[in-house]
Parts: C-alpha cells; sequence; structure tokens
C-alpha cells in the first residue's frame, strides 16, 4: 500500500496573552491508502488540533516550528501542506485531497441553505462539473450513504434530516469530491448506538469502495477496535502509542493507554469496580516537565520520568510507545 | 425481602400539546402509559435512544414537566406525595427532597458565581440554614464527601476541569440532603478516564447517604456497571425492566438485544452484527401502531402491528417484558 500523508515532527503552539501554549509536540505519523488510523485521546490531547494541521486550518496564531513536516502524497508529485500559502493552492487540499467531517452535523451545515445546494456548491469549486451534473452527482452520492429518497432529501434543510441523516449527508458531501484522505472528527460521537452502529459499517464500505485512506479520530476506544487498522494515543500533545489496533488493544504498553482499556465500563466484567485514571488531564499551560503522563502514571520507575521526555522505542516490529518502562530494546 | 417503593408510578403519561390552532389537539406523548416502581437506595437505570422519553420520564418524578394522566407518587416513609397534584409548601419540601444532576458540567455552572456559593444557594433559596455559618459548615461537609479540595471553594468554576466541574454539579444537587436524585447522562460529557472516577462517586454517595439514584444515560456498559434494576424505554413505553445482570445475561425485547448488539465491541476481530437494527427510532408526533418497535423488529408479525403488548412478567425474577413474541422467540433460541 502506498503513503498518502506523512507527518513528522509536528510541532505545533498557539501564540496567546499567556504565552506560547504548545498543544502538538513532535508527533510522527503516516496512513497509507486503504487504511483507517484512529487518533485516541482525551479532550484536550491534541487530536483535533493535528487533524485540523494536515489541512492547514488552524487559527492564525498558529505557529508550526521549522522541523515540522506534512507531506502528502498526491499523484503529480510530493506537496509540504505546512508551505502553502495561497489560497488556490490550498483548495488543492481542503475539499480536493482531504475532506473532513465533524462530530456535530447539525453545525456544520448552513441552516438556511438546502443540502443539495450546499453540495452542489462545493462541487463547482473543486471540479469542472456544470451544475446540473453536480446536482446529479449530489443525488448519487446521497443514494450511495443510504439515505432514502435522494431526489426529495437533496432539496431540504438540514433540520428536516434526524442526527444519522445528517451525518449520512455530511459524509456523502465529504466524500463527493473524490477525497484520497478523509479526515473524521468524532463523527458517531453524537449519534445514539444503533446509529453509530450503522455509521461505522458505512464508513468500512466507503473506504473499501472509494480506496481512501480515513484518520478517524474518537475518544471512544471500542469504536476505534471496530472500525480501525491502525491506532494512534495521544496525551498533551504527544503521541505515546502507536501501532495495529489488535495489538495495541489487547497488549496496550503505555500505562496511559493500559488505564483508558482498564477505566472503560466492560459488558463481560460486571462485577470488577471502574479503576479511574487518578487526577484529571493537566492544563496545557501546566506541561509537566519530563514525561507529560507522569502527574497521573501509576507506573513511575524514578526520577527520569520526572526529567526526560521518554524516547519512542520499538516493542514490535510495528507497535512504538513512548515510556520509560521499556528499554532501547523495547524491553520492560 | 422486599424493599420499600420509593418512587411508584402507574399508568405515567406525559404530553405535549404540538397543534397551535383551536381545533388542532395534536399532542405529543413523550411518555406513554408508564408503570415503575423505584425500590428505596437503589440505584435505577433508564436506557433508551434519543426521542424514547427518557428523560421526560425522569423530569415527570421531579415534577418538572405536567403529568397528563396517571399517578406517580413519592413515599421515602415520612412523608408521601401524590407527584401529580403537588403545589405549594408541599412542592417546596418535595423539591428539597428530590434533586438533579444534569448533564453538560460546563453549561450547568454560572461562572459568575464561587464554587461555595454555587453550592450554598440551594440552602439559601431553600431555607434550609440559619446562619451563614451553619451553611459554610454544610457546603464544606458535602464538598469534603464529592471529594473536592475544600482550598478550591472560593474559585470560579472555570478553574476546573470536566470532572471536577461534574462533582460540584453534584455537591449542589446533594447538599439539600435530597433522598432522590435524578442523574440525566451525568457522564456523557466526561472524558473515559473522569467517567468511571465519577461513577465509583456516585455509586459511593449512593451507600454513604442512602440515597435513591434515578440514572439515564443512552450507554448501556455504563448502566450496567452502576445500576442495580435497569429499564429500557422506547417511543415512551417502556419495553423492559429487570435486575441489572438478568437483562444482561438473558435481554427478552428484540429491542434490548439489538441495543446490546450495537455497543462496538473492544474486541475487533468481534463482529456482532447479528441484529444490526435497520432505520432509526419513529418521530413521536407520528407514532407507529400496535407496537411501537415493530417498524424496526426483525421478528415482526401481522399482530405486533395492530395489537400493543402489555408489560408482563418474564422468566427472572423481577423480570419484565412488553413483547407478543417473547417466550416464543426464547424458546426457539432467536434471541
Amino acid at each position: 500500500m502506498s503513503d498518502l500523508i506523512t507527518v513528522q515532527n509536528l510541532t505545533l503552539q498557539f501564540r496567546t496573552d499567556e504565552g506560547l501554549i504548545t498543544a502538538v509536540e513532535d508527533v510522527s505519523f503516516r496512513v497509507r491508502k486503504g487504511e483507517v488510523m484512529g487518533l485516541v485521546g482525551e479532550s484536550g490531547s491534541g487530536k483535533s488540533v493535528t487533524a485540523k494541521a494536515l489541512m492547514h486550518l488552524n487559527a492564525k496564531n498558529a505557529v508550526y516550528t521549522p522541523e515540522s513536516k506534512i507531506i502528502l502524497h498526491t499523484d503529480e508529485g510530493d506537496l509540504d501542506v505546512l508551505s502553502l500559502r495561497k489560497a488556490a493552492d490550498m483548495k488543492v487540499v481542503r475539499g480536493g485531497a482531504i475532506s473532513m467531517i465533524f462530530q456535530e452535523p447539525m453545525a456544520s451545515f448552513a441552516p438556511a441553505i438546502s443540502i443539495g445546494k450546499q453540495m452542489v456548491e462545493q462541487l463547482m469549486l473543486h471540479s469542472d462539473m456544470t451544475k446540473k451534473q453536480a446536482r446529479s452527482h449530489s443525488i448519487e452520492m446521497l443514494d450511495r450513504v443510504g439515505i432514502s429518497d435522494p431526489h426529495k432529501r437533496v432539496d431540504q434543510f438540514a433540520f428536516e434530516l434526524s442526527g444519522g441523516m445528517r451525518q449520512r449527508a455530511m459524509i456523502a458531501m465529504a466524500l463527493s469530491t473524490n477525497p484520497k484522505l478523509l479526515i473524521a472528527d468524532e463523527p458517531t460521537t453524537a449519534l445514539d448506538v444503533t446509529i453509530q452502529a450503522q455509521v461505522i459499517d458505512l464508513m468500512h464500505d466507503l473506504v473499501k469502495e472509494f480506496d481512501m485512506g480515513i484518520i478517524f479520530i474518537t475518544h471512544d476506544l471500542g469504536v476505534v477496535a471496530q472500525t480501525c487498522d491502525y491506532v494512534s494515543v495521544m496525551y498533551l500533545g504527544r503521541l505515546i502509542e502507536k501501532g495495529p489496533v489488535r495489538e495495541v488493544i489487547r497488549d496496550p504498553r503505555h500505562p496511559y493507554t493500559q488505564g483508558l482499556i482498564d477505566a472503560l465500563p466492560k459488558l463481560d466484567e460486571l462485577d470488577k469496580p471502574l479503576t479511574p485514571i487518578p487526577g484529571d488531564i493537566p492544563s496545557p499551560l501546566e506541561r509537566p516537565k519530563g514525561c507529560v503522563f507522569n502527574t497521573r502514571c501509576s507506573k513511575i520507575v524514578g526520577d527520569v520520568c520526572m526529567n526526560d521526555l521518554p524516547r519512542d522505542v520499538q516493542v514490535d516490529p510495528v507497535h512504538r510507545v513512548a515510556c520509560h518502562i521499556y528499554n532501547e530494546e523495547g524491553q520492560a | 425481602m422486599s424493599k420499600d417503593v420509593l418512587i411508584k408510578a402507574r399508568g405515567l403519561s406525559v404530553g405535549f400539546q404540538i397543534g397551535k390552532g383551536l381545533f388542532d389537539k395534536r399532542v405529543l406523548k413523550a411518555v406513554d402509559k408508564v408503570d415503575v416502581d423505584i425500590e428505596a437506595g437503589s440505584f435505577f437505570g433508564l436506557v433508551g435512544e434519543s426521542g424514547s422519553g427518557k428523560t421526560t420520564l425522569g423530569r415527570a418524578f421531579l415534577k418538572a414537566v405536567p403529568i397528563t394522566d396517571g399517578t406517580a407518587t413519592y413515599d421515602d416513609g415520612e412523608v408521601s406525595y401524590d407527584l401529580g397534584g403537588l403545589d405549594g409548601a408541599e412542592l417546596k419540601d418535595y423539591r428539597k427532597r428530590a434533586q438533579l444532576i444534569f448533564q453538560d458540567p460546563y453549561a450547568a455552572l454560572s461562572p459568575r458565581m464561587t464554587v461555595r456559593d454555587i453550592i450554598a444557594e440551594p440552602l439559601e433559596v431553600m431555607g434550609l440554614t440559619k446562619s451563614r455559618e451553619e451553611t459554610d459548615a454544610r457546603v464544606r461537609e458535602i464538598a469534603a464527601k464529592c471529594r473536592l479540595n475544600l482550598e478550591h471553594l472560593r474559585r470560579f468554576p472555570h478553574a476546573f476541569s470536566g470532572g471536577q466541574r461534574q462533582r460540584i454539579s453534584i455537591a449542589r444537587a446533594l447538599v439539600s440532603g435530597p433522598k432522590f436524585v435524578v442523574a440525566d447522562e451525568s457522564v456523557a460529557a466526561l472524558d473515559v478516564s473522569i467517567q468511571a472516577d465519577v461513577l465509583n462517586l456516585l455509586k459511593e454517595l449512593q451507600r454513604d447517604l442512602g440515597i435513591t439514584f434515578m440514572f439515564i444515560s443512552h450507554d448501556l456498559s455504563v448502566v450496567a456497571h452502576t445500576c442495580d434494576h435497569v429499564a429500557v424505554m422506547y417511543l415512551g413505553r417502556l419495553v423492559e425492566s429487570a435486575p441489572t445482570m438478568e437483562l444482561f445475561k438473558a435481554p427478552r425485547h428484540p429491542y434490548t438485544k439489538a441495543l446490546f448488539s450495537a455497543i462496538p465491541s473492544l474486541d475487533p476481530d468481534d463482529d456482532s452484527s447479528a441484529q444490526k437494527l435497520e432505520g432509526e427510532i419513529p418521530s413521536p408526533t407520528n407514532q407507529p401502531s400496535g407496537c411501537k418497535f415493530h417498524t424496526r423488529c426483525p421478528f415482526v408479525q401481522d399482530r405486533c402491528k395492530s395489537e400493543e403488548p402489555k408489560l408482563e412478567h418474564a422468566d427472572g425474577s423481577g423480570h419484565e417484558v412488553a413483547c407478543h413474541r417473547w417466550k416464543e422467540l426464547m424458546e426457539t433460541a432467536a434471541l
């Protein structure tokens, strides 16, 4: 499988009145064609900011370090997203090579413009279609994502659709420009479980059909287990563990990932009490020195956790973790 | 031993008029003829999709929405009230005894009040304390029980994380010493690592203070871990109700079963797509006839479309189900 996007040493800070706030620090990963990569973490872990960086969508006060690289591999050659400055160039990435769907579909559709009009508008911007072609393509896409009566729905407004319908329409809109990479930011969080299951199934089918890559941002490890091929776990702006979904979920190596899985209520272990991770995620203004997780970690090995950043070590061929428990060879 | 029933509902209905004209008397039935007993000291879970009426049922028990039909009674041994006709001094007294914890701890706390004032406000409004010293003492006591740092009482809510804020909302709800607390999606807005902590706290408070909780949630695994008894709602009706273990081991209603199989499993190889539900919950303004679940039920028959099933006793103790075919489905092991 060929690489779609490569992120190298991404460090992103926001300039604020309180000084520079680090939101993402030294994050590297890649996504390949036909692959779903899960980006997991709590609120404040920097997962959404990372995703927005891929489309150069962060606010004006965002500062990227010179080492940060986001390379988009297209058929026409490699493209450094962060070096793009002109709006016209940006269009190649935003809505062109990369599309994004958001958590709250009601907030992502304009309330006073019909679904169809919004779909047609972006197709006209990103392709050579005529208005008529764009409209019939939109109807086709709505049909593809399982919306019944697409001819009627296309002229309806977002408020006329149910939550699950809206998210389907959002997916149809994001895919209509035939992107190489789809970023889905908590696409099922606002939906009921039964509808969530339907949307997950749909996304599975679409990856195969369109042969694209998906970055699936979520805080729900159950959803990750059911959707993703690879998973990257973030905490306070750092990528602390990454690997194939089976390995990471069955044999998590980082104390944070282990804690996340233990904190999850499981239906087959009803008698066991829930074990929360003690404390709260620190404010980005008070980033701990050393390992970012040291304020809540139950497996501190010594002063090294307080003072030194853990190196990213390989514990299995493709499974990497950043924790002082493991030595250079990946042994505990 | 049969326990005392704290909240008892019989044929409880809540409707909202949606028709606008003089002759347009359309009513949206959010809760439809619900019978339920909540035992004193229990942790009662209520689950269902959005639009199932679970929040409205919780609010009916708090007398925050008008009860249009049926009865709901509250009896804690000291006093007993018929919630339908409650008003005046009795209603004021009931407010002290029944409280609500909200979903979003970011929206529920006034940003312009200190934590101390937020927690003290119910005491002051209800006139439960006589002096400032007494109020302070009560606030500190409940804050300590909710594991809040007492030094933080002078701060404003913005300085706290989601988990801490939810502990502040809990302290505020509990400061008047309620016997009955409705927790409406109280952990839904929290991160997993924090969620477990708040759930453990609620359990602890239930044990230590003898509070009866009604826990409303859409997350079945959370409910499974916290509640003693679980009721499942669909379009305003109770479709199944059973002790937690019983319900999760042997769900009898096809809807309950489908809800369970929709929970994403932590095992990546577990492909439990066996009973995925098609379609969505119908609009409450346009409800199906007969069994309300028949539009999505994989086991639907003609009878289901015309005749509404009653909640009847199922095999286990305290297990009730409203389905025409539960017995048959159980015997053929279709469920």
